[in-house]
């Protein structure tokens, strides 16, 4: 891991699904700029891991801190402003919506957020331009590949200038050459940003484009596969 | 397989010095297997003797006499032969690993230690090659890519192997 305060940061984080223990106290840092891949065989507790730092679960046990804040201790109404204004995800199957443009779709964040829309669409065609879709603004989803719908939304998860982007298999429904594109317009991307950037993925190609790995297994992270 | 057929590729395209034949083969595949000087005109010397190459000129500028080879049919149907055969696929370049991790599992050592570290040096180099690929030329991009493939092939054999550790004990 880069040494330094980090932006998200996990203390004993313990989640329960009923009497399943799905994460288990779990440390874990993320530094501002860093990337990092979490990695584990199916039902090891890599995506829970990724949602309760999201805020999206709420921890049995154990602290999530974000931005000096701890993130466990607000209600679900703070934690999904604080989700909305400053972190970025980006999700398997793009999750855009269909009846939207993708640039009405890359624009919503900021308009939730109390954008003007003009701004917003400004904003939002810089974002698809850094991923080279641009020229595919005014499409819906469904007159575009898979592989531009998740360069659209990684232009969503980063329009708004979050602290974190966190994937959870942001490439897992593209062919190898199409994802590696996006992986890569991901990486750059986050880079200019200045976030940091969390993947969840079962790729080591994936992998191999972050500069950390976090291994779980049976929920928690595994010894001597920290790197 | 040894340096010496994709050399006699290399002078297929065009008769050739052992000097110009050394650096076009430094251009495509130095990467897969280096090779030495020496190396070189040791092959050519050996196809002259198996006819698959002929000398096609001798210059002597200033100095020390210049020997151009060019191929022969019999050297064009060699790399016919090489270029469709498939390669035996081995399992040598893991051996050690499995060695390693049956080795743990039966004296009471932690095999998932030794797979997670194994895992950690292959993705390293695997970062490594992702680095280099993006700035690689289109010939230097196919043997990343190629390596890229087989390690990764290697680590999925490592999260299998660690999904089954349990039932190995």
């Amino acid at each position: 891991m880069t040494p330094g305060p980090a932006v998200l940061e996990s203390r004993a984080l313990t989640v329960r699904h009923g009497d399943t223990v799905a994460v288990d106290a779990v440390d874990l840092a993320i530094t501002p700029g860093s990337r990092t891949a979490i990695m584990g065989p199916s039902g090891s507790g890599k995506s829970t891991l990724v949602h309760a730092l999201a805020g999206v679960v709420r921890p049995g046990s154990g602290e999530v801190w974000f931005e000096d804040e701890r993130l466990d201790l607000l209600s679900e109404a703070e934690r999904s402003r604080r989700r909305l204004a400053r972190m970025g995800m980006v999700f398997q199957f793009g999750d855009l919506v269909p009846e939207l443009t993708l640039v009405e779709n890359v624009m919503l964040p900021l308009q939730v957020l109390g954008e003007k829309a003009r701004a917003a669409r400004e904003r939002a065609l810089e974002m698809l331009d850094a991923l080279g879709v641009a020229e595919l603004a005014d499409r819906r989803t469904g007159a575009v590949s898979g592989g531009q719908v998740q360069r659209a939304a990684v232009a969503r998860a980063l329009v708004h200038r979050p602290a974190v982007v966190l994937a959870d298999e942001p490439t897992g429904a593209l062919d190898s050459l199409t994802a590696e594109r996006v992986l890569d317009a991901m990486v750059a991307v986050t880079a200019a940003a200045g976030a940091a950037l969390v993947v969840v993925t079962h790729d080591h190609v994936v992998a191999s484009h972050l500069d950390d790995l976090v291994v779980v297994r049976d929920g928690r992270v595994a010894e001597g596969a920290v790197a | 397989m040894s340096a010496a057929l994709p050399l006699l590729a290399l002078l297929e395209q065009e008769p050739a010095h052992g000097y110009t034949l050394k650096q076009r083969y430094d251009d495509r595949f130095s990467r897969t297997r280096p090779l030495a000087f020496g190396q070189v005109y040791a092959a050519l010397s050996r196809f002259e003797t198996k006819g698959w190459a002929e000398l096609a000129e001798v210059e002597v500028v200033d100095g020390p006499e210049r020997k151009r080879y060019r191929i022969t049919e019999d050297g064009v149907e060699a790399i016919t032969e090489w270029v469709y055969t498939p390669q035996q696929p081995t399992e040598f370049a893991m051996s050690n690993l499995y060695t390693r991790v049956s080795v743990a599992l039966t004296s009471g050592r932690s095999a998932a230690e030794v797979l997670d570290r194994q895992r950690v040096q292959h993705l390293a180099r695997m970062r490594e090659l992702t680095q280099e690929r993006k700035t690689a030329t289109p010939a230097a991009q196919l043997a990343i890519t190629y390596e890229l493939a087989h390690l990764d092939a290697d680590l999925r054999w490592i999260e299998e192997a660690g999904t089954r550790l349990e039932d190995l004990r």
